[in-house]
C-alpha cells in the first residue's frame, strides 16, 4: 500500500547540542538548571534522558521544543539554530494536554489545520491514519473526559504525530499511568518509532523505562544539571519491560545513578 | 416529560392553595386576589396589549443593554488578563465596582441622561460588564498552562492562541459570569423602572408600580407572576444550552 505524500515519512532530523547553559533565577537564588551540556542525538535515534527532579532534563527538552532559550551554547537540528517552537518538532508532556472542548478528532486535527497546504479531506484521512495508528478509530467522536488515562495519552501521542514532525519530544509521558497501561504503551510505542521513523528525545525518571525504550541512555545528574554518563542499550526490539536481560541495563544504570544523585537527591525509581 | 409532569402538578398545586386561601378568606380579598381575577387581569392586560407593549420595552432595554454588556466586557476581559498593568488597574476598578449593587447606579444615570433609554441602558450595562470582565480574566488565569504551550509546539501563535485555546478553555468561567451579569442587569432593570417614569417607554416596572398606585394587587401579583417567567425562559433559553454543552465536553454533569 502506497501512502499519500502527507503521509510519507519526514527525514528524522539530527539534533546538535554544544555547551547549553541554563539559568533560573540570579545571584543566591539562581539555579543553574543546565551547566555546559553537549548531546548529540542521529537521525531516528531513540534517546532517554534519565535523571532525577532538578536535574535539567525536562528543561533540555523544552530548549529542543523551542518553548525556552538557553542562556548559552548552540542547540542545532539539521545544522539550523532551534529559536522557537516548529512543527518538525512535536512535544507530548505528562499530563495529556488534550483540550476538552473538542472531541478526539478535533483534538488530532488542531495541528494539522495549522499546517498550511492541506485540504479538508486531507486532514481528516491525515487523523484518522493517526487515530488507526494508536488504535483509537473507534473513539474519533467522543470527548477528553471519556478516555481513559492510557487513551488520552494515545491521543496526544496521534495529536503529536499527525503534523508530521521530524522529532518526537517526550516529557514524562507515561509517568501518570498504571502499570499494565504503561506497558501497553511501550509496545505501542515502539512499533510506531519503527513504523514512522521519528528521532525521539525521552525524558523519564525511571530506569527501565528508559532502558526498554532507548537505543541510549543518558544520565543526568542535579545541581547543576550536567550529563554524566552514556550507556547504549544493544537489545533487539521490540523490547519487553520485564526481560531479565533489560533488568541487567537497568540494574547497572540505577547503580550508576544512585552513585552520582546520592542520599537525599535520590528520587529514581528502577 | 417526567420532570416536567412533576413540575406541572407542582405549579398546579401552588396555584389551588392560593385559590384555597382565597376562599378561606383570611386576608381581605384587596390584599389577595383569587388566581382568577390575577388571570383576568392577565387576560385583558393581553388583550389590550399593555402587557405585550411592556414586555418588549423592557427586553428591549435588557437585550441591547445586555448585548453591549458583553461586547465590552469580554475585550476588557481578556485584555485584563493580558496585561498585568491593566489588571492591576482596569482589573481592580472592576473587582470594586462589581461589589457596588448596580441600583445605585440609577439615580447616577437619571442625572447623567435623564428620563431616557439611555439612563436604562447605561444602568443595564453597568449591571452586566463588571461581572463580565471579571469571570473573563478569572477564566483566563484559571487556563492550565500547559494548553498554551502545547498549542504553541503545534503552531499556534498570537490570537489563534487567544480565540482558539484560551478562549474556549475560559468557556466555563465566562458562562457563568454572562449568567451573573445578566441577573444583575435584569434586578438593576427592574429597580431603575420602577423607581422613575422613563418618558421614552412604558416598561414592566412601571405596569409594576402602577398596580401599587392604582390598589391593584391583581395586576401587581400578574406582572410579578411575567417577570418570574421571563426569568425563568431567559435561564432556559439562553443559558441552559451553554450549561449543557459545557457539562457534555469537560464531563462535568451529574446527570
Amino acid at each position: 500500500m502506497t501512502l499519500p505524500p502527507e503521509l510519507q515519512n519526514a527525514v528524522a532530523t539530527k539534533l546538535s547540542l554544544k555547551n547549553v547553559s541554563k539559568q533560573f533565577g540570579t545571584g543566591a537564588r539562581g539555579v543553574l538548571a543546565l551547566d555546559r551540556v553537549s548531546l548529540e542525538v542521529g537521525e531516528a535515534e531513540f534517546v532517554c534522558l534519565v535523571g532525577p527532579s532538578g536535574c535539567g532534563k525536562s528543561t533540555l527538552l523544552n530548549i529542543i521544543a523551542g518553548l525556552e532559550h538557553s542562556d548559552g551554547g548552540e542547540v542545532l537540528a539539521d545544522g539550523e539554530p532551534i529559536t522557537a517552537p516548529g512543527r518538525a518538532r512535536m512535544m507530548m508532556f505528562q499530563e495529556p494536554a488534550l483540550f476538552p472542548w473538542l472531541d478526539v478528532m478535533s483534538n488530532v486535527l488542531f495541528g494539522l489545520k495549522l499546517k498550511p497546504g492541506l485540504g479538508r479531506k486531507e486532514r481528516k484521512e491525515v487523523a484518522q491514519f493517526y487515530l488507526r495508528l494508536v488504535g483509537l478509530e473507534r473513539f474519533q467522536h467522543s470527548y477528553i473526559h471519556e478516555l481513559s488515562g492510557g487513551m488520552k495519552q494515545r491521543v496526544a501521542l496521534a495529536r503529536a504525530l499527525a503534523p508530521n514532525p521530524r522529532v518526537l519530544l517526550m516529557d514524562e509521558p507515561f509517568a501518570a499511568l498504571d502499570a499494565l497501561t504503561r506497558e501497553q504503551l511501550y509496545g505501542d510505542l515502539q512499533r510506531i518509532w519503527k513504523e514512522r521513523k521519528k528521532t525521539i528525545v525521552f525524558v523519564t525518571h525511571n530506569v527501565r523505562e528508559a532502558a526498554c525504550l532507548g537505543d541510549r541512555v543518558v544520565l543526568f545528574s542535579p545541581h547543576p544539571g550536567r550529563i554524566r554518563e552514556e550507556f547504549k542499550i544493544d537489545l533487539p526490539r521490540p523490547r519487553d519491560i520485564n526481560s531479565v536481560e533489560l533488568a541487567r541495563y537497568s540494574t547497572v544504570i540505577t547503580a550508576a545513578l544512585k552513585g552520582y544523585a546520592k542520599g537525599s537527591e535520590a528520587e529514581v525509581s528502577e | 416529560m417526567k420532570r416536567s409532569t412533576h413540575a406541572a402538578i407542582f405549579f398546579a398545586g401552588l396555584v389551588l392553595i392560593w385559590g384555597l386561601i382565597y376562599h378561606a378568606r383570611i386576608w381581605s380579598p384587596v390584599l389577595v386576589p383569587s388566581p382568577v381575577e390575577v388571570g383576568r387581569y392577565l387576560w385583558d392586560a393581553l388583550g389590550d396589549g399593555t402587557l405585550v407593549g411592556a414586555t418588549l420595552v423592557t427586553l428591549r432595554r435588557l437585550v441591547i443593554g445586555y448585548f453591549f454588556g458583553l461586547v465590552l466586557g469580554l475585550p476588557i476581559g481578556l485584555l485584563t488578563a493580558r496585561f498585568k498593568l491593566l489588571k492591576d488597574t482596569i482589573g481592580l476598578l472592576a473587582l470594586g465596582l462589581q461589589t457596588l449593587p448596580s441600583v445605585c447606579w440609577v439615580p447616577l444615570a437619571l442625572l447623567w441622561f435623564g428620563q431616557t433609554e439611555g439612563a436604562m441602558f447605561f444602568v443595564v450595562i453597568m449591571g452586566t460588564i463588571w461581572s463580565v470582565i471579571i469571570a473573563t480574566e478569572t477564566g483566563i488565569s484559571n487556563v492550565p498552562p500547559i494548553y498554551g504551550r502545547a498549542a504553541r509546539t503545534m503552531g499556534s501563535t498570537g490570537v489563534h492562541t487567544w480565540v482558539g485555546v484560551m478562549l474556549p478553555a475560559a468557556l466555563p468561567f465566562i458562562v457563568s459570569g454572562m449568567k451573573q451579569g445578566w441577573a444583575f442587569a435584569w434586578r438593576s432593570l427592574m429597580a431603575a423602572e420602577i423607581y422613575v417614569t422613563i418618558l421614552s417607554g412604558f416598561g414592566l416596572g412601571h405596569l409594576l408600580d402602577y398596580g401599587r398606585e392604582l390598589n391593584a394587587m391583581d395586576q401587581v401579583i400578574g406582572v410579578m407572576l411575567v417577570l418570574l417567567v421571563i426569568g425563568l425562559v431567559a435561564d432556559k433559553v439562553l443559558f441552559s444550552p451553554w450549561e449543557r454543552l459545557l457539562h457534555r465536553r469537560w464531563g462535568t454533569a451529574t446527570k
